[in-house]
């Protein structure tokens, strides 16, 4: 490469406490006018690794050079210095303000005077084809817009050093491809650009190089050119990796659960989800697709009984009596009591499928504890299964009895969904099972579902990944804006079908203005 | 930018901030009572600074102003009168602990704690005569109770329907609890200010031990409340809502009840110390009763980490120190805040220690650790 060398790092380690190696003796080299992927799974280290260039972390041992130069950066100002600027995964951006006021903001260059700073945003907008409006305040903003915002801020401080971090997650597709052409543009313009990733795909569209970094060290470089995804998924996890999901072909399928019309608002009055009806039937899996927001956690949420709903009802066919219930309007516990066996492993994990703070122990509880007479808690069964769900599950763990907030992202989840299925539901409900979680965590989770179909429970998986909802479903339901779009066969449908359905009542609603 | 590039090419800073694992408890402990040995040595030149008297000679006035001359021989008087200040106060502390793990903000300890005092007054004064001891006893522990009880539900009842602010609300309850004791003074009091002591109802003295049974409640409460907290169901809601209302709805669990059923506990167990104050201890009761001890009551739940046992520790330091430097104020003729200073003192360092429980301190690049 004849390109000049814009940051590169020797020897970096950086250990939390005595046990956790976030990265050990990382080097790497980024170069003026590339874009460089930094691969690696969940808790392979690549944020840890761009917090230490952008400031947020100091390595404990190792250097870093800037230009030739070695730089000390022990805070986000002097990262800045050097001109390394950082977009998070969750923005940093006041939501009060425009968007010009955002990225001005703590920008100490003489008297604050937003026109003629505007006019330098301005500049810089046109230079890498931005396109957004800076009167407009941040909480009225989209997530990308939000996106260009900060990267905007960070060019405007003058950095020449981009880094990523995963850009891309919050984003539809189309907005993805915007992202990239204007990557491409600052590529051209000399800027060095680092994202961190684990999209195969987009690592193969957007990079020259990646880096690909595995149990916190940097496993080998390679141009993108020269590799394949399967060849990146070996350096990843280390062994090759079957990637097939086993799908078998639903038995004893049987209406399970109906939803017919329902409709529910938010606070503010807007519709959250308007008129949708489905059927959740035993023995499948029946896939959710949609844009982020587009009312899949409102949906779960309606069936759970945690929704208010206007209209519209649930009815779940039990099994067992052969009864119908109708789930609208009643309390978890109510909807428990009347013999539902519903379980449901919602999109916040820490936030709501468990108590970060509690252990494995209690929070295997969190469903049961009410079992037994009298007033005092059991805890031996729950510890069994604690113990049983950490053998089966290969749960990461020092014991049972350590809070769950300080297992990985994929342990949670396991821990999670393990519970969920131990009371063997007859619907399942799960919100982006596999988001953030490496690709063995992934199959384990996957596995899982499949193995609840098996056994006659109604499915319902949402997720984001198009294609793990294209091999690991049966038929996949498309929601947008609320409303359904449509509802496919997933053993034959293609992503581009899915795709244009996704958009489709946005598409819908834009030519309803132009009547 | 060249500049700023030139001028931040200094050298690494001097120390980092890392977060450490979670250390071993009797680690974590060392550096705790490091702490507080540190603050009490720190109290004691500030007090020979302020008064010339001798370093040690500070620290045998401080323990002759909790223990008198117990060490000598003398009478336990002033050891009872620790031990029953360390009750009142570690009572309250009981009390606001259920509601502070629901990370419910009762402030309103004072407040609760009063009401249940005027409730063993009115009782002490209406019924004494009119009923047989033992149920009078009776009378005076329920009506206490809920007393209490329905001082601290008012704000949990508007807290759970309406979203209500229960840290102002418990406040002002206060407040209104104060006027109403003043209130209720005066006109038994015939506009006196003061109530005289009442004969009837005091609670039994057990020997001749004045305050040992209102020890007696309140060891039953701590190891009471530590068993609530950790092994009832109820406990485990609690614990459940405060950390994560969410996760509370998502489980069934009925969020405004647990709330209201807290408070009501909470308030209820405050209700308790108002009587131990006034059935227990003064037989009488003014706007002063409680003084500010259910304010302090807080901090040694938060001191005590919500740990019913800790939290009798962290009372009796609390109490050895407000007693102990309030006599050497006596003696040396400073001011009263003298006891407030040492006080805060000594808290300041309890909590400041924590940060060296969580993070350590690196220099450089060696790997030296410096604890507290």
């Amino acid at each position: 490469m004849g390109k000049p060398v814009a940051i590169e790092l020797k020897n970096i380690t950086k250990t939390f406490g005595q046990k956790v190696i976030a990265n050990k003796d990382v080097n790497l080299i980024a170069y003026k006018g590339e874009i460089l992927s930094i691969l690696g799974e969940n808790g392979s280290g690549k944020t840890t690794l761009m917090n230490m260039i952008s400031g947020i972390y100091f390595p404990d041992e190792g250097q870093i050079f800037v230009e030739g130069q070695e730089a000390v950066i022990a805070s986000p100002k002097d990262a800045f210095g050097y001109g390394i600027g950082m977009i998070h995964q969750h923005f940093k951006l006041v939501n009060v303000f425009t968007a010009a006021e955002n990225i001005v903001l703590g920008v100490n260059d003489g008297r604050y005077n937003l026109k003629k700073s505007k006019a330098k945003i301005k500049e810089i907008c046109d230079k890498y084809g931005f396109n957004i409006d800076l009167d407009k305040k941040i909480y009225t903003m989209s997530v990308s817009e939000k996106q260009t915002v900060e990267i905007i801020k960070v060019l405007y401080r003058g950095a020449d050093i981009l880094i990523l971090d995963e850009p891309t997650a919050v984003l539809t597709p189309q907005e993805t491809d915007k992202l990239f052409d204007i990557l491409r543009n600052m590529r051209e313009d000399g800027k060095s650009i680092i994202i961190i990733t684990h999209k195969l795909n987009e690592v193969m569209e957007i990079s020259d190089r990646v880096a690909v970094l595995r149990k916190g060290e940097n496993v080998g470089v390679v141009n993108t050119c020269e590799v394949n995804p399967s060849k990146l998924t070996e350096l990843m996890v280390g062994d090759k990796v079957e990637l097939n999901i086993n799908r078998t072909e639903p038995k004893n399928v049987a209406d399970r659960l109906v939803v017919n019309g329902i409709t529910c608002y938010s606070r503010d009055g807007v519709k959250l989800l308007d008129n949708v009806s489905f059927t959740a039937k035993a023995g499948e899996i029946l896939g959710i697709a949609g844009i982020a927001g587009s009312g899949q956690r409102e949906l779960l949420e309606s069936v759970a009984g945690l929704q208010k709903l206007q209209s519209g009802e649930i009815l779940y066919h039990n099994p067992k009596t052969g009864s119908i219930e109708n789930l609208r309007d009643k309390t978890p516990m109510q909807i428990r009591n009347l013999g539902v066996r519903l379980s449901f492993v919602p999109e916040d994990r820490l936030g709501m499928g468990l108590v970060g703070n509690m252990d494995i122990v209690d929070n295997m509880m969190l469903r049961s504890y009410r079992k037994g007479k009298g007033m005092f808690l059991r805890r031996q069964k729950p510890k069994n299964l604690a113990n049983d769900i950490v053998d089966r599950l290969q749960v990461v763990t020092p014991s049972v009895s350590t809070p769950v907030r300080r297992l990985s992202g994929g342990n949670v989840q396991k821990v999670l969904v393990g519970r969920e299925i131990a009371s063997s539901p007859k619907v399942l409900m799960v919100a982006y099972p596999v988001r953030g979680l490496d690709i063995n965590s992934s199959y384990t989770i996957f596995n899982l579902l499949n193995e609840q179909k098996e056994k006659g429970a109604a499915v319902i998986f949402v997720g984001e990944d198009l294609d793990a909802l294209l091999e690991l479903s049966d038929r996949i339901m498309v929601i947008g804006s609320g409303r359904i779009t449509g509802t496919v066969d997933a053993r034959t449908a293609t992503k581009e079908e899915i795709g244009l359905l996704m958009t489709k009542s946005e598409r819908e609603r834009e030519g309803d203005n132009n009547d | 930018m060249t500049d700023t590039k030139k001028a931040k090419h200094h050298r690494e800073p001097w120390v980092h901030i890392v977060k450490r694992d979670d250390l071993p408890w009797w680690k974590a402990w060392l550096i705790r009572i490091s702490a507080i040995v540190i603050a009490i040595l720190l109290v004691g030149v500030i007090s020979t600074l302020l008064t010339k008297v001798s370093f040690l000679e500070v620290y045998e006035v401080m323990i002759k102003g909790v223990f008198g001359r117990l060490f000598e021989g003398g009478s336990t008087t002033m050891l009872w009168k620790f031990l029953q200040e360390t009750a009142i106060l570690l009572c309250l502390a009981l009390a606001v602990t259920p509601a502070f793990k629901m990370r419910f903000w009762n402030c309103g300890a004072e407040g609760q704690a009063l009401m249940g005092g005027l409730a063993s007054m009115i009782c002490m004064i209406e019924l004494g005569d009119k009923l047989p001891y033992p149920v009078l006893l009776g009378v005076i522990f329920l009506t206490s109770m809920l007393a209490g009880a329905l001082w601290g539900v008012i704000p949990a009842i508007f807290k759970a329907q309406y979203n209500t602010n229960e840290t102002l609300f418990t406040l002002m309850m206060n407040y209104v609890a104060t006027q109403i004791i003043k209130y209720y003074v005066y006109i038994e009091g015939g506009g006196s200010n003061t109530i005289q002591p009442v004969a009837a109802g005091n609670l039994p003295i057990i020997g001749d031990n004045r305050y040992l049974l209102n020890v007696i409640i309140v060891a039953v409460l701590t190891v009471g409340l530590f068993i609530y907290q950790k092994y009832s169901k109820q406990g485990y809601e609690i614990s459940v809502v405060g950390e994560s209302q969410n996760t509370a709805k998502y489980v069934g669990i009925n969020v405004k009840k647990v709330i209201i059923r807290t408070m009501i506990i909470s308030g209820a167990i405050c209700g308790i110390a108002g009587m131990l104050l006034v059935a227990g201890t003064d037989h009488s009761i003014n706007t002063n009763t409680v003084g500010g001890q259910g304010f302090t009551a807080i901090m040694v739940s938060w001191l005590g980490q919500f740990n019913p046992f800790i939290m009798v520790l962290m009372s009796g330091l609390v109490v050895f120190l407000r007693m102990g430097a309030g006599k050497v104020a006596d003696t040396c003729a400073l001011n009263a805040s003298f006891a407030d200073i040492a006080v805060g003192i000594v808290i300041l360092f309890v909590v400041g220690c924590e940060f060296f429980i969580r993070y350590s301190v690196k220099f450089k690049h060696s790997n030296k650790e410096v604890k507290a």
